[in-house]
């Protein structure tokens, strides 16, 4: 299976199942729309027509086209075949039982009342808790009790408002720390934060024990107030900008994303974008509003074709920037050609509800962040593990190849079907497949390969 | 006449990986939208 666009100036074929990528120019193009359709000779005639007028392209040079594309036909690098469904479940059935990340939910309560949160201003629509330090602690002890062989550990510090709850955070933290090198383990740490609690105390924090922190702006002040507001309604741009810009100048290279959300009241998300840089910050997330259908929130049609255009629009940002000297990072645009994932990743998808959990205050095990509430969906609790079999092994069959809407889909082994919870909100079934987010996901791996041709121009 | 540049890609083929030392993927930053192309692979090399 194969995937041409034209984007930016740019000839892109990828070949989906050997993960090559050939930027081509106009006649090859052509010869490789046509190969798996039409004889040589009907590929080299309706090519010599086309391109009759055409100075340099003579007919022996579209054979010449013709060789090369079956040339890289032969080494596998273009129209390789699909052999990889056999190998659907396999990882997952290989790691069975392994748990290699949490996500703890430090804090059910927030001291921002944002309409548009998914966890329901934080309560994930049960009561408001914070974790006491002794469930987190059985929380880091189950994660090593079940984490096998892996050495890097991944644990979320989520909420909510994790920072509601600091000093369990910090307690936690130094536990682990002191318990890894025993167990051959190696803690990676993430703080989300929506900032208004961040002070001296927990940027040195954060900058000392945070692999990542991962900071809540919308962008313009007039978006981000607009949802991101406290219990009097008053927004939190003002509050929070100054914190953040202190977290991001200490951080010393640290890895961090601003990361935003945009909605029906921002489709135009690029000028959110945009007021991210003017600030300072590079490192940058923007993520479409996960809400319930008809949530004023809500992307429409028309809010969808204007964000496709935001993306490319973006991507030609980026490189006009790299150009001056000052570059970003767009976390759907990072994209590893060389050394990304392997295959079994491509296939096998998050990892939610297998190898990554999380964890309610009261110790309760969910399959991600985004199941917590859903009764259905308790796997077990941090101190006799995992009992709901049932609903675990929903997920440990989730893969791509478990979904038939995807088998034709040539962004399959970037995207591995998506995300299990939105694909449950959307359907009814963690299997299904979230189709609004089908569209964008797309085009960002369109942008994403566009900009990894584009500097391979500059190399 | 090249009328064909490819990049220089992992190639994608069985028996190679599976150690799952890799990120979890939507751990890092989105929290609402997984895919897997922009995780790192994680294999002691």
């Amino acid at each position: 299976m194969i995937h041409q666009y034209q984007l930016n100036g740019y000839n892109i074929v990828i070949d989906v199942c050997s993960g090559s990528v050939h930027a081509v120019d106009e006649v090859a193009y052509d010869v490789i729309a046509d190969f798996e359709q039409k004889t040589k000779d009907e590929i080299l005639a309706s090519l010599g027509e086309k391109y009759a007028a055409v100075d340099g392209i003579t007919p022996a040079e579209i054979a010449e086209c013709y060789d090369q594309v079956q040339q890289l036909k032969e080494e596998g690098l273009l129209f390789a075949p699909d052999t990889f469904a056999p190998m659907a479940g396999e990882l997952k059935q290989k790691t069975a039982g392994v748990v290699k990340a949490l996500c703890l939910h430090v804090a059910h309560t927030c001291n921002l009342n944002c309409s548009y949160c998914f966890a329901s201003q934080g309560k994930y629509h049960g009561d408001r808790a914070v974790m006491s330090f002794e469930v987190g602690k059985r929380a880091l002890d189950f994660l090593i009790e079940n984490s096998g062989t892996r050495h890097n550990l991944e644990v979320d510090f989520f909420g909510g408002e994790p920072l509601m709850n600091f000093d369990v955070v910090k307690k936690l933290v130094a536990y682990a720390r002191s318990i890894e090198a025993e167990h051959g383990k190696n803690f990676r740490f993430t703080l989300t934060t929506n900032g208004v609690l961040i002070d001296q105390d927990v940027i040195d924090f954060c900058n000392a024990e945070m692999s990542n922190v991962v900071l809540s702006l919308d962008g313009r002040k007039e978006v981000h107030d607009r949802y991101r507001v406290d219990y009097a309604g008053n927004g939190s741009w003002e509050r929070i900008v100054p914190k953040f810009q202190q977290l991001v100048e200490a951080r010393g290279g640290k890895n961090y994303y601003m990361r935003g959300t945009f909605t029906h009241q921002n489709p135009d998300f690029l000028a959110d974008i945009q007021q991210m840089l003017d600030l300072g910050f590079t490192e940058l997330s923007m993520e479409p509003v996960v809400c319930a259908p008809n949530d004023p929130a809500e992307l429409t049609a028309e809010d969808r074709r204007i964000v496709m255009e935001q993306y490319e629009k973006l991507a030609s940002l980026m490189l006009k920037r790299e150009k001056e000297g000052k570059p970003f990072t767009f976390y759907h645009y990072m994209i590893d050609l060389t050394d990304g994932p392997c295959i079994y990743k491509r296939i096998s998808g998050c990892g939610s509800g297998t190898e990554y959990m999380a964890v309610t205050p009261w110790g309760d095990l969910y399959p991600c962040h985004q199941f917590v509430g859903d009764e259905k969906y308790r796997l077990g609790d941090v101190w006799t593990g995992v009992t709901n079999k049932a609903a675990q092994r929903e997920f440990g069959e989730c893969n791509v190849y478990a979904r038939p809407e995807c088998a034709d889909c040539w962004a399959k082994l970037y995207c591995s079907g998506g995300c299990a919870a939105n694909a449950y909100h959307a359907t009814g079934s963690v299997k299904g497949v979230y189709q609004a987010g089908c569209d964008p996901f797309r085009k960002r791996m369109e942008c994403a390969i566009m900009l990894a041709v584009a500097r391979s121009d500059e190399e | 006449m090249k009328h064909i540049k490819t990049l220089k890609t992992r190639k994608l083929c069985a028996g190679k990986g599976g150690c799952g030392e890799c990120q979890t993927s939507c751990q890092s930053a989105c929290k609402t939208s997984c895919g897997v192309a922009n995780q790192k692979c994680e294999a002691k090399k």
